[in-house]
């Protein structure tokens, strides 16, 4: 899939650059164990660095607040939380990221900053993705992009709901797609899946159990 | 119908704040009536509760509820492996079941970096065009009964059935078909399935002949559809609003063209647009996206190419340490998944942009100015199921 591969060359990979997020995963990181004559290599592809205009003139403005990496032909940003609703901006005013695809989060839990959290920008002029992610301690809130993507409204409030991070600045942020007395947030990983009977089914259905 | 002439005050980042407590100005002075449509509504097309502010018959705002049909998928798949996830996706956007199937196994197939042989991705590009032709023939039987018109929607359903038919000899379900499988297709075709597909191929085109004539100059048609729910190209970028609802705004994109997925970029198609946005250009971009996807059916079932239909991936899926995002081109809009692996057989996280949800939230920027019955014609335009819209 020709995706928006601009300027790295992925192929060949050096070692030692990992995605630092992935390090931190609950599970282990040595992918597969080795496994005869499979496809799926043991240590797979990993992030190379992304170098572009876009990439150096945010570098040279925000210098180490701010990393681009490739992966599986795939850009994304890694940038400070300070710089969130700024960089969102300014990558839809100046280059053209006009789409906000999607915005969600990742949960982990044995990290000192639990959640990453990512918006999908896509361009329409340049046919061209980018993912921008950055890191929040629970509890921490970021500045919401309602005022640069109107679409944020609904996609800020799924997350939420599902992950109870806060989006200052959000028109109307409460719960969407579960009712307004449910307790907790249910993507995150702390949230066990028979945790809801004893809060909401048992008190609400009358029922043993959803499941 | 004077009552349809767009207010100039619409603005895209207003949406969603009803205010429900502070009434506003109305004609003849009297307090605006705030009802709820749903979600037991017939032309809700399923479980979607929208409150609605009203000055008599005027819409002056409205709010979803969602969030009934929420069935936590996205926490469903990260107590599943990504085998046993792959069924789970077609419950989501039920009436297209294999595009969700499409997307979710290359999502993972890219994770794992590996590709379907040229003859699934032949057999995925046939049924999934197929499914798209079913899905908007749904879309269009339902959305002319909501406006009145009923014959559609018989004509639409009988139709229908002979896509289903195909489906069902394929592999043997008619709905959540879970047709394919990570790394290509589960199933080869059957004998007679090209057969079938010519056939079906002969049958729709004067079948789409027919659906025009009763509708595409009916002046019933005509005045409930013309002008009515118009939304700019501008503010369907600014919302996130994908597929033909984009497309009959005015902005020729398709993922199917802009980033080819499958096999799409080895057949010659076109992307419908329309000019003015509004329900009637819809209609008139999804007939001639059936159009379109007869015309991919019929190239892919000509050029099927022989050879495997199952890639080279391990028994046990287990991507490598990573993350994708990866969407395509559903009947609805741009339905993408973005999964995070840690290296496991079950995936961190898996996230699911459904084009459902993101369409749904134009709703109250194109009704606002309309008149109560333009609310159910609207809903049908922007062709949502709610089983993606709540997940």
């Amino acid at each position: 899939m020709a995706e928006e591969v601009k300027s790295p060359a992925p192929p060949p990979p050096p070692e030692g650059e990992k995605k630092p997020a992935a390090e931190e995963r609950a599970a282990p990181t040595s992918a597969a164990p080795a496994k005869p004559a499979a496809p799926a290599k043991p240590v797979g592809p990993v992030p190379v660095p992304w170098t572009s205009p876009l990439v150096e003139k945010y570098r040279s403005q925000y210098g180490s607040g701010l990393d681009a990496q490739t992966y599986l032909g795939q850009n994304y940003l890694t940038v400070d939380r300070s710089l969130i609703p700024d960089i969102l901006r300014l990558l839809r005013d100046e280059e053209q990221f006009d789409y906000c695809v999607d915005i969600t989060a990742v949960h982990y839990p044995k990290r000192e900053k639990q959640f990453d959290v990512l918006w999908i920008l896509y361009s329409f002029p340049r046919n061209e993705r980018v993912r921008v992610k950055t890191q929040i301690a629970d509890g921490a809130s970021l500045r919401s992009s309602v005022s640069i993507w109107p679409t944020a409204n609904w996609l800020e409030r799924e997350v939420y709901d599902m992950f109870g991070i806060q989006f200052d600045g959000h028109p109307d942020l409460k719960r969407i797609l579960l009712p307004d007395g449910w307790k907790g947030h249910p993507l995150r990983k702390d949230y066990g899946i028979l945790q809801q009977d004893k809060e909401w089914v048992q008190i609400n259905l009358g029922i043993e159990s959803g499941q | 119908m004077s009552a349809r002439a767009n207010d100039s005050t619409k603005d895209v980042s207003s949406l969603s704040n009803l205010d429900l407590e502070t009434p506003e100005k109305t004609y003849l002075d009297s307090n605006e009536l705030i009802i709820n449509m749903g979600p037991q509504h017939p032309a809700t097309h399923g479980v979607l509760r929208v409150i609605l502010k009203l000055d008599g018959e005027k819409v002056l705002g409205t709010e979803c509820v969602i969030g009934y049909l929420h069935r936590g998928v996205e926490k469903i798949a990260e107590n599943r492996t990504y085998t046993m996830f792959n069924p789970y996706v077609d419950r989501m956007d039920y009436v297209a079941a294999v595009s969700n199937g499409l997307g979710y196994c290359e999502a993972v197939e890219k994770l794992m970096n590996v590709e379907a042989p040229a003859r699934a991705k032949y057999i995925r590009v046939i049924l999934t065009e197929l499914n798209r032709i079913a899905s908007h023939q749904l879309w269009l039987g339902t959305h002319a009964l909501d406006i009145g018109a009923m014959t559609p929607l018989f004509y639409t359903f009988r139709d229908r059935e002979e896509i289903l038919k195909i489906f069902e000899k394929y592999c043997g379900a008619r709905l959540t078909t879970h047709a394919f499988r990570i790394g290509g297709c589960q199933y080869e075709t059957y004998a007679g399935f090209e057969k079938d597909v010519k056939n079906v191929l002969t049958f729709f085109a004067p079948k789409i002949d027919e659906y025009e004539a009763l509708l595409t100059t009916n002046r019933i048609w005509l005045e409930r559809t013309k002008n009515v729910g118009v939304i700019s190209g501008a503010d369907c970028v600014a919302l996130g609003v994908t597929g033909p609802v984009l497309r009959a705004s005015g902005v020729q994109w398709d993922l199917r063209k802009a980033q080819p997925y499958a096999a799409y970029s080895e057949f010659d198609f076109e992307i419908p647009i329309g000019t003015n946005g509004d329900t009637y250009d819809r209609y008139l971009v999804r007939m001639a996206e059936m159009r379109q996807s007869l015309r991919i059916i019929e190239q892919a079932v000509n050029g099927i190419p022989e050879g495997p239909i199952m890639g080279k991936v391990p028994k046990v899926i287990k991507p490598p340490v990573g993350e994708i995002y990866h969407s395509i081109e559903a009947p609805k809009g741009e339905l993408g998944y973005f999964i995070v692996s840690d290296g496991s057989t079950q995936p961190y996280r898996l996230r699911v942009r459904p084009p459902s949800f993101v369409n749904l939230q134009a709703l109250d920027i194109m009704v606002r100015g309309l008149l109560v019955a333009d609310v159910v014609a609207v809903i049908g335009t922007l062709d949502i199921v709610l089983g993606e819209v709540d997940r």
